[in-house]
């Protein structure tokens, strides 16, 4: 346990959970230069007009196909080469970043917020209500995603919101199942009881005193999925079913490039490496944050 | 006492039972046959009188605290019926239980289970007052922080956080959050229990101290014999969900009747180890209520059990003026057949 002595608890009581945590996060090397990695794509994303040396959508077909700058026929003004329509690689990844953590971003965002409210019922009310949102979660999760997710692309068609859509569809089960573990848990403790003895109202119970001792394993959860979803939109958008021509996606640049992965391999290439890169570095952060946040660990 | 009082009795059970199912869910329910029901209480029949403390005794997992959660509604009765002053509460509807949880409270065992981790303490003291009684938040603040000082806590702890306390102090916000709407019914449920020896003596006498000045009545439960006898006007001990033996807290520690309540004052560690005190030992495990035994529950570890045990369960019978012990050994010595 982190009870601090009676003496030495007015001052290290007062700092939060958080701050003890974070503090342990920043003692793993590792897991802290993929959080800066992460960062640096999020803030790629976020001004991207600025960063780029050039208009993603603007096709040269002179330059078509051109290496990069360290081959021959490569120049610093595009240091990525160019694709098959004469673009600049490296501006089509900082505009692909976007899409890639919009996406990631909505997707985790609506489907934890839908699955937290979700676990929260079944968990705290039981019966039937948790017996149809159980029922509902478990078919859910019989589907493979990719498979699931290709289905309903193929029902309500591409473009943006629909790959959100889509996905959010059966990730809002990932949440629900965590929260409504955590909350069966917590229903069972005495402070549940005192406010039940006390007479508090059922809305009460679940919002002010299970719900905020419930959600600190999402922190985890959420930035984990992250990575999983970030995979599927590009899995989606290399199967043309995501986001739509003109706008850049690094799944459905990879597809570009495949018709040419003989002549000019970069084109394919190096939009692989960007899906990597982020990937990897939110898993190892995110292993960082778990290692760091859940007490059993320590 | 100078007058008697004429008014019923605080709290009353009358036949109180409890069953729990395990089975789980619906394909539970399907599929598992044989024993799934748990008999947490069995014909339960007390009685709390205004003003007095009644102990309960008993070993873990005999239904102490299975009967305070039921006493409060806080699970629903099986069979029987709760009488609270007067008024049959069994089945009492959400808004009646709600002004009634006014004035029944419940303190409980873990100090550290029991307050929420991430409210403050003049959240946690003030829950019961926002539910109950919509005052201006300063008049709340100024009752919450009165609380504390009564139970011994100050005014400048209203904005800590209960990790920042130590047990002893955790448990006295848990005795202002059930005392601060100044109910006339309050549970302790092992409510020392979990408390150091001394500690434990703090509270006892809060709780002793707080209990005359706003004339409460307890229902103090404990597996601690010492505790109980300390602060009980009467004690009644449960084996497996049923009372076997209840008195006035004298007789139950100098004269206890039953076998059972024999061997757990035997338990009881004494100083004076050379005088020659009969002890009764117990074999054997507790039962499981899964499948209890037949006849008189306590025969398959009882020192002095007879054929009879096995098949027919003896009543609670009364031996003396307020004293009562379910045992076939005293089945001749009822007050009807005292003459012989």
């Amino acid at each position: 346990m982190s009870t601090p002595a009676l003496g030495a608890a007015n001052e290290a009581g007062q700092e939060s959970i958080l701050v003890i945590n974070l503090r342990k996060f920043r003692r793993d090397r590792f897991a802290v230069v993929s959080a800066v990695t992460v960062v640096i794509f999020i803030l790629m994303a976020v001004f991207a007009p600025l960063v780029t040396p050039h208009d993603p959508y603007d096709t040269d077909l002179l330059r078509r196909l051109q290496p990069p700058v360290w081959r021959e026929g490569g120049e610093w003004s595009y240091p990525l080469g160019c694709d098959a329509l004469g673009r600049d690689l490296l501006s089509r990844i900082i505009y692909g970043a976007r899409i890639s953590i919009f996406i990631g971003v909505a997707v985790v965002l609506l489907a934890t917020v839908v699955g937290t409210l979700a676990g929260l019922a079944a968990g705290f009310l039981g019966g039937i209500v948790d017996a149809v949102i159980s029922r509902i979660v478990d078919t859910l999760l019989g589907f493979p995603y990719l498979i699931f997710a290709i289905g309903l692309m193929g029902m309500m068609g591409p473009g943006l919101e629909n790959i959100i859509l889509a996905l959010v569809y059966k990730e809002w089960t990932i949440s629900c199942r965590v929260i409504r573990g955590e909350t069966l848990a917590a229903r069972e403790l005495e402070y549940v009881e005192a406010a039940r003895a006390v007479g508090a109202s059922k809305a009460h119970i679940m919002t002010r005193e299970i719900l905020p001792n419930v959600l600190s394993p999402l922190i985890v959860v959420a930035t984990t999925r992250m990575a999983t979803i970030i995979i599927l939109e590009a899995s989606l958008s290399f199967l043309g079913l995501g986001v739509q021509p003109p706008l850049a996606s690094w799944g459905s640049m990879v597809s570009d490039g495949r018709a040419f992965l003989l002549e000019a391999w970069w084109v394919s290439t190096f939009p692989g490496i960007a899906i990597f890169l982020l990937v990897v570095s939110i898993n190892v952060a995110s292993q960082g944050l778990r290692d760091a946040f859940d007490p059993r660990l320590r | 006492m100078t007058a008697v009082d004429v008014r019923p009795p605080l709290v009353e059970t009358r036949s109180l039972g409890k069953t729990f199912d395990t089975r789980k869910g619906l394909f539970g329910r399907l599929l598992v046959r044989g024993r799934h029901l748990i008999q947490a209480l069995n014909n339960v029949n007390l009685t709390v009188d205004r003003g007095t403390t009644l102990g309960l005794i008993g070993e873990s997992g005999c239904g102490k605290s299975t009967l305070a959660r039921v006493l409060l509604r806080l699970q629903e009765p099986s069979r029987g019926r709760i009488i609270f002053d007067g008024e049959d509460i069994t089945e009492a509807g959400p808004p009646r239980m709600r002004e009634l949880r006014r004035r029944m409270q419940i303190i409980f065992q873990d100090p550290y289970a029991s307050l929420n981790p991430r409210k403050t303490v003049e959240q946690i003291v003030s829950l019961p007052l926002r539910v109950h009684e919509k005052l201006a938040r300063k008049a709340t603040r100024d009752r919450v922080a009165d609380m504390l000082e009564r139970v011994g806590l100050k005014a400048a702890h209203l904005n800590r956080f209960p990790h920042q306390f130590s047990g002893g102090q955790r448990q006295r916000i848990g005795v202002a959050r059930a005392l601060i709407l100044k109910p006339e019914f309050v549970i302790c449920d092992e409510a020392v229990s979990a408390l150091d020896v001394s500690i434990q003596a703090q509270i006892l006498h809060l709780l002793q101290e707080l209990g005359r000045d706003l004339k409460l009545t307890f229902l103090f439960i404990s597996h601690n014999l010492s505790v109980v006898g300390y602060v009980s006007d009467r004690v009644a001990v449960m084996y497996l969900g049923e009372v076997v033996e209840i008195g006035p807290a004298r007789a139950m520690l100098v004269d206890p009747r039953h076998p059972y309540t024999q061997s757990l004052l035997a338990a009881v560690p004494r100083l004076d180890a050379a005088s020659g005190r009969r002890r009764t030992l117990l074999s054997g495990d507790l039962p499981s209520p899964l499948d209890p035994p037949s006849g008189c529950r306590f025969h398959t570890r009882c020192p002095h059990v007879m054929a009879h045990c096995r098949v027919a369960a003896p009543p609670l019978g009364e031996l003396s003026a307020g004293h009562s012990v379910a045992c076939h050994l005293y089945s001749g010595q009822r007050p009807a057949g005292e003459a012989s």
